[in-house]
């Protein structure tokens, strides 16, 4: 495992200070993740995943150890690390095109010609199946289309690791399970590493190939890592029977509302 | 009224013939609607379509006509008498007719129309405004960048806000030692202040999320300033540009009145103390009119550049 380790967060840890209070947000968080592994890290709210995905993505620093990404250690925030923000993070006032060109014109001005970053960006958006609504604004397109478009955004970079925070949080069920099967389809044909945040189990376990669990903050780590032996392609209709499914679901269960529940809690 | 009614009586025949639902029923009125038809296919031109847009236009215009009709009689009857200090709008008619009916005519160096005197003042504000909004929008954005300087500016700006334009003028007579600089100072500094603090709320507001965009795609100062800062602070820039406009056009007339030169503020001093009253009033509806399309002017130019900025 630590040979082909493309990812290694080494004993991770950070603390903020507010007002002479201290608070370890996390202690000592240690994972690698291969190439083209998809890793989803679960925890009940507060414990910590976002910041632990904040740090990998470089938007914060830790405390304690660091990230090294392909031999380079992650210092500053850069468009090898992609993310989609929970809340999409659209520019309001750009067109979806124009969302998607800004991070490729920038990342790919001087390599690619002006002709080759259109026919990229329209590639992106195709994979996302949002070419429609090129040119709409945010406002005007479905929480769902938003997310797409973030994901058209972050993919378009050409990522070493694409970094999901929760992408799919504040989306209804049905809209939801679209996206998931968009995701796995894009994983399936690009192999790119992805790391996912979420709260939901189903997800998952239908997404990841493994799944890291988290304890509950403060000073959160890693619990406990579930590998999911389910073969790819994986079609959520032909899972519901699956025993190595519903063994994985029931591990994660166990895991989150067994042995750490979440007290404060209503 | 005479004409609609077969119209009225066909759409009526054909309902009760669709409630009834005979078949056979059905077919003798085929032929009356379809030459009511033909005919409604002429009329829509002549009065149907053109009737609701001049019904339009005159709810709109209407209601401010009779108004301002109201306040002229109003106006009329209170000035009415002969000793009365103020003249009522027949005489500012009769004795302003020509700076009312041509406002570019020139009959000599200071017999101007006053289209040329606000030109001129308006010149004078479009440099102040134009000088303060380009410094308004830059300090504004690194003030608003770093909460240290937010913190210790702030108070200063609340202050120097509130300082009338015309207190500025002796000093920036002393500082330039000629009456336009001055006057184009007054404007500058009169109209920054609330474009300065309104574009450094703007800043304040980014989202976080914005900013992590910006991180991650790794962009640089300036274009982190155009393509970040500036499109999402510009609702808030825009305001202060509306209220730095309406300021700058307050600040112009006073500051003229005092320096002299050319604009529409020297124009009603020099009326007054010619003893035309007339003029003045002539001149009051100019200002007003000037100021009223400038604000437009801010608030169109304002929803053409922020259009989508305001949701999400």
């Amino acid at each position: 495992m630590d040979m082909d380790a493309y990812l290694k967060i080494d004993h991770v840890g950070i603390s903020f200070t507010r007002g002479g209070a201290v608070s370890e947000v996390l202690r000592d968080v240690t994972l690698r993740i291969g190439q083209g592994e998809f890793v989803s890290i679960i925890g009940h709210s507060g414990c910590g995943k976002s910041t632990l995905l904040n740090i990998v993505a470089g938007l914060l620093r830790a405390s304690t150890g660091g990230v090294i990404l392909e031999e380079h250690e992650v210092a500053e925030p850069g468009p090898d690390r992609a993310v989609v923000f929970q809340n999409h993070s659209l520019l309001p006032w750009l067109t979806v095109y124009e969302n998607v060109a800004l991070a490729v014109d920038k990342v790919f001005r001087g390599t690619r010609s002006r002709a080759e970053r259109r026919e990229w960006i329209m590639e992106n958006l195709a994979l996302v199946n949002m070419t429609h609504a090129r040119d709409k604004r945010p406002a005007e397109i479905s929480g769902g289309m938003k997310q797409r478009v973030g994901i058209a955004r972050a993919l378009a970079m050409e990522p070493k690791i694409l970094l999901l925070d929760e992408p799919f949080g504040a989306l209804d069920a049905l809209t939801r399970a679209h996206l998931q099967d968009q995701v796995m389809e894009i994983h399936a044909r690009l192999n790119n590493t992805m790391i996912m945040i979420t709260h939901d189990v189903d997800e998952a376990v239908l997404l990841s190939d493994r799944i890291v669990m988290m304890t509950n903050g403060p000073a959160a780590t890693i619990g406990e890592v579930l590998t999911v032996g389910l073969a790819r392609p994986r079609r959520r209709l032909e899972l519901v029977d699956d025993h190595e499914y519903n063994r994985c679901r029931a591990a994660v269960l166990e895991f989150l509302y067994a042995r750490n529940r979440f007290v404060e809690a209503a | 009224m005479a004409t609609s009614m077969p119209k009225l009586k066909t759409v009526s025949q054909v309902r009760l013939a669709a409630e009834s639902g005979a078949p056979p029923a059905a077919v003798t009125p085929m032929p009356a609607a379809a030459t009511v038809v033909s005919l409604a296919l002429k009329r829509p031109p002549l009065a149907s379509r053109v009737l609701p847009v001049v019904r339009r236009v005159a709810s709109m215009l209407v209601p401010p006509l009779v108004v301002t009709a109201l306040l002229l009689l109003v106006w009329e009857m209170a000035c009415w008498s002969p000793t009365s200090a103020l003249p009522p709008p027949s005489r500012v008619w009769s004795e302003a007719k020509d700076l009312i009916v041509d406002p570019f005519f020139v009959a000599g160096s200071q017999d101007i129309g006053l289209g040329w005197r606000v030109l001129t003042s308006l010149q004078r504000v479009a440099i102040g405004f134009g000088l303060a909004a380009v410094a308004g929008v830059l300090v504004g954005t690194i003030v608003g960048q770093s909460v240290w300087a937010m913190r210790g500016f702030d108070p200063v700006f609340q202050v120097l806000r509130t300082v009338p334009p015309l207190a500025w003028l002796p000093i920036s007579l002393a500082a330039f030692r000629d009456a336009n600089p001055s006057a184009i100072f007054v404007i500058f500094i009169t109209s920054i202040w609330p474009i300065l603090i309104n574009t450094a709320v703007g800043i304040r507001n980014i989202p976080q999320d914005y900013r992590n965009v910006a991180r991650v795609l790794r962009l640089n100062h300036l274009e982190f300033f155009v393509k970040i800062m500036v499109p999402s602070a510009a609702p808030y820039i825009f305001t202060g540009l509306r209220i730095g406009i309406g300021l700058a056009w307050l600040a112009i007339v006073a500051a003229e009145m005092l320096t002299g030169g050319v604009g529409i503020g020297f124009f009603i001093w020099d009326a007054w103390n010619s003893s035309r009253l007339p003029d003045i009033v002539v001149a009051l509806a100019y200002i007003g009119a000037v100021g009223f399309l400038l604000d437009r002017l801010v608030a169109g130019a304002a929803v053409l550049v922020t259009r989508g900025t305001a949701s999400n």
